[in-house]
């Protein structure tokens, strides 16, 4: 496969859409300037048991309100497999926030104010949503999320633990925890009867347009072409914007209420505690077996989640264990409870995220009771082959970007001693964790590129949600048409354009880009370099746009120093640095803005981050941003993202590999690790709040 | 109840009649379809909704509408298409990329000029090691000020380098 010219790529052009960003002119989902009727939902506020009754009679006599969709009067969905999507279809309560009625009304305070006067008469069992290890209820899942195998194992772990001179036997958990992007899920829709059957419009806070429509149409039993969902900006979704939830089907059985008048529907920040996803609990215990110079002899990662009764979503904490390092002996498991709680789903690197944080903290104990430099023990440890496959990799380097951060962070010379430095009234430390991220492309995805007066119009159906797709979409085409930037044009994020896989998994930029090369070249091919007033070529993500036969995945190295107060735990976190392996990068700019993200979302996590339900009654009690706390800008002090040179031809055409999630991975391990160097303090329950300090250094 | 409130919103006189319920936020997206200021949480608890009345950096889901009649309201549309060009720190936000999605932008932008004006003003802030320090641009300081204003996609760093070169 050969490389694509340079020239744009590798520049750090500025968004395309910057200035409408900056201004606020860039429209979102909710912001069509159509007359609408607004929709309101209703929550259940029990946690399992069933709407008795739901009397609509106040509601439907307040000022503005034009209808009350409940149980009782909502259209019958065509497809109710996805239960998920089978919105008031039936009077069964899965989970306290659950969508039981809907108020439409002319205005917002009117919608909102009918929602209040639904009566809803719930009958409440008993209902359970907390997760304790060794839950009666924990199963093994049929797969796991993007993995077949809900359990592996080589060797004989067990015996292997049993001769291993030295053995660690430690239990991690993670809280549950929530996306929150910045713009609340909202949709705009119309629904219009007439010829085909009518059809639906939907503009759609998504990560995949094309998703929306495949789910939409398949519920509400439309063909997929009279659907059209259209979403030109994301106001961020980290994955919970990566699939419809039953607030989109709410809005669009409100639209089919009320044909020829568009619907606006925008979720409460409160209301996304409960109907967007999150991330599961995990209890995660981790056993190492190790000989006295570091070397790992067995891996074992046991890893129990909850899910919801509703719905099965199996995040796949322990996978990273299964490569990360090598050992003959290694087995990993997931258990699952299904709890009255609401559905979880994708988070930033589900599964790698949390799994990272156990096993890397792992390491940095391991490393503290062999008394060794935890960078050593990781390079002792380092698999020449893909220990789970036995394939090459196509580019790791993760020792490098271990040896070649340290050196940029300033790591040598550090005492490896625990509660070793004092500056004032702040204990101060410094941690490395490693990072990982696997490499996917999806297919799928196909590029039409329209000639007209010496503009490209590349056009897909892909999502920007922050990640500068629209730019690099361009930069890709421009060098893939060998022409300059200015003379392309990118349209995206409307299925009236060619088919797009969502934009997760990192895997947006190499599956649309690698389709974006494909029909530059066909158009070439077609067409010659003057290609004539209206040429047009259309090509999909070529089937081998990953080279077979070795396992791609993203590396990195997290370097943090932190410092906890003597008196009060409070932790701090002046410095991270994180230098990653991420194949080559395409625009520096944007790909360092996702970087830092991560790992500012990591910080996040590692401080803050933390969703409490609430036992008796079932619900998410810290349900805002003044409980829910997410890193502000007073946490977030120095933080660089720099990568390693090179390029990954074996990933994609254009050499690159996804930038969106590994940037979170490793990050909260490393500030726990670095702040039990500060203080002896080893916290292994997140987030690393002050009271886990005030307890005296234990080991 | 409705109530006929006037706003200049960046500098374009509104008249306009709400429920008086209706938020500021709510009279400006949905009522006059000025959607620079975002709906991030409606609590006052994200920043994404921060305008400007009469210079002062307000958020506007928690400011009533018909307590603003006939306030002058500057959003970060105002900010970036003003008739003297674009303000500094709009340019600063794109030059930076002092941001991913967008969504709190309009917030971070407004909330940063009205940084700049209580910096220059010499007020005062927790950043301040001692009360009556004299106030200066520091990163702590802009930090601190700053932190009303949540951004999930994690720019901090670069929306405090932005707000920093202008400060200076």
């Amino acid at each position: 496969m050969s490389g694509v010219e340079q020239g744009a790529l590798g520049r750090p052009d500025e968004r395309v859409e910057g200035w409408d960003k900056v201004a606020g002119r860039a429209r979102y989902a909710y912001e069509q300037p159509v007359p609408a009727l607004y929709v309101h939902p209703v929550l259940s506020t029990v946690a399992r048991g069933r709407v008795l009754a739901v009397d609509t009679g106040p509601a439907r006599a307040s000022a503005g309100v034009e209808a009350v969709l409940t149980h009782e009067n909502a259209e019958r969905l065509a497809d109710t497999s996805d239960a998920e999507f089978a919105v008031l279809q039936g009077p069964h309560i899965g989970f306290c926030g659950q969508i039981v009625a809907a108020v439409v009304a002319r205005t917002p305070e009117e919608a909102r104010r009918g929602a209040d006067l639904v009566q809803v008469r719930e009958y409440a069992e008993e209902h359970d949503v907390v997760l304790g290890p060794g839950h009666p209820r924990l199963y093994c899942p049929d797969e796991l999320n993007a993995y077949p195998e809900a359990d592996t194992r080589q060797g004989d772990p067990a015996a292997a633990l049993e001769r291993a001179p030295v053995v660690l036997d430690r239990t991690y958990r993670t809280p549950m925890e929530h996306n929150n992007p910045m713009e609340p899920h909202a949709c705009t829709v119309l629904w219009e009867e007439g010829t085909g059957g009518g059809s639906l419009t939907v503009y759609d806070s998504t990560q995949g347009v094309h998703p929306v429509r495949e789910s939409l149409a398949q519920v509400l039993g439309l063909h997929a072409e009279q659907v059209r969902v259209v979403s030109e900006h994301v106001g961020g979704g980290f994955g919970s914007k990566g699939s419809p939830h039953a607030h989109n089907v709410v809005a669009a059985l409100a639209a089919r209420a009320v044909p020829g008048r568009w619907v606006k529907l925008a979720l409460t920040r409160q209301q996304m505690f409960t109907l967007v996803g999150h991330r599961t609990p995990t209890i995660q215990r981790v056993r190492l077996g190790a000989a006295r110079d570091g070397v790992l002899s067995a891996v074992v990662h046991d890893v129990e989640e909850h899910t919801s009764t509703v719905k099965e979503f199996a995040e796949q904490s322990a996978v990273c264990t299964r490569m990360m390092y090598a050992a003959p002996h290694r087995r990993t498991t997931h258990r699952l409870a299904a709890l009255d709680v609401p559905i979880p789903f994708w988070m930033r690197a589900p599964g790698e995220t949390p799994g990272m944080f156990a096993l890397e903290s792992a390491l940095d104990e391991l490393a503290c009771e062999l008394a060794m430099d935890p960078i050593v023990l990781r390079e002792r440890n380092e698999p020449d082959l893909d220990p789970e496959t036995g394939a090459p990799w196509s580019d790791r380097r993760l020792v490098q970007c271990l040896h070649e951060g340290a050196r940029r962070f300033g790591w040598a010379g550090r005492d490896g001693r625990a509660r070793s430095r004092r500056e004032g009234e702040w204990w101060v430390g410094t941690g490395v964790a490693s990072a990982v991220y696997p490499h996917f492309v999806n297919p799928g995805s196909e590029v039409e590129i329209v000639h007209g007066q010496g503009v490209y119009t590349v056009s897909i159906g892909a999502a920007d949600i922050g990640t500068g797709a629209r730019t690099v979409l361009g930069q890709i085409a421009a060098d893939a048409l060998s022409v300059p930037a200015e003379r392309v044009r990118v349209r995206i994020g409307d299925t009236a354009l060619p088919p797009a896989t969502v934009a997760g998994g990192s895997a947006g930029t190499s599956s649309w880009g690698s389709a974006v090369v494909a029909a530059a070249r066909a158009l070439r091919e077609e067409h010659g370099s003057e290609p004539g007033e209206g040429a047009r070529a259309r090509a999909g993500t070529p089937e081998d746009a990953v080279a077979p036969g070795y396992s791609v995945y993203s590396f990195g190295a997290h370097f943090v120093e932190a410092r906890v107060h003597a008196d009060t735990g409070e932790v701090r976190v002046p410095r991270m640095y994180g230098l990653f392996s991420v194949g080559r990068v395409l625009n520096p700019r944007l790909a360092r803005s996702q970087l830092v993200g991560g790992m500012v979302m990591g910080l996040s996590m590692a401080l803050h981050e933390h969703t409490v339900m609430d036992a008796r009654l079932g619900h998410v009690v810290n349900h805002d941003l003044a409980q829910y706390h997410v890193a502000a800008h007073a946490d977030v002090q120095q933080v660089e993202a720099e990568w390693l040179e090179g390029a990954d031809v074996r990933a994609t055409p254009m050499g690159s590999r996804g930038v969106g999630e590994i940037g979170i991975v490793g990050a909260a391990a490393a500030v726990a690790n670095a702040a039990h160097h500060a203080t002896g303090v080893r916290v292994r329950n997140l987030p690393l709040t002050p009271d886990r300090f005030l307890v005296g250094p234990r080991e | 109840m409705e109530a006929t409130i006037i706003l200049h919103v960046d500098g374009v006189r509104r008249e306009l009649t709400v429920d008086t319920r209706t938020t500021l936020l709510d009279a400006l997206r949905d009522r006059s379809g000025e959607y620079s200021p975002k709906k991030g949480c409606d609590h006052g608890q994200c920043g994404a909704c921060t305008v400007l009345v009469g210079g002062r950096r307000i958020l506007s889901c928690l400011a009533l509408a018909v307590a603003c009649d006939g306030d002058e309201v500057t959003t970060a549309a105002g900010l970036a298409g003003g008739e003297d060009g674009p303000h500094p720190l709009s340019r600063a936000f794109v030059e930076h990329d002092a941001f991913q999605c967008g969504y709190c932008t309009p917030g971070q932008v407004c909330s940063g000029v009205g940084v700049l004006a209580e910096l220059e003003a010499g007020m005062p802030s927790h950043a301040a090691a001692h009360p009556g320090d004299p106030v200066e641009a520091t990163d702590a300081e802009i930090r601190e000020r700053m932190s009303g204003n949540l951004c999930r996609c994690g720019a901090y760093p670069a929306i405090v380098a932005a707000v920093r070169e202008v400060a200076r």
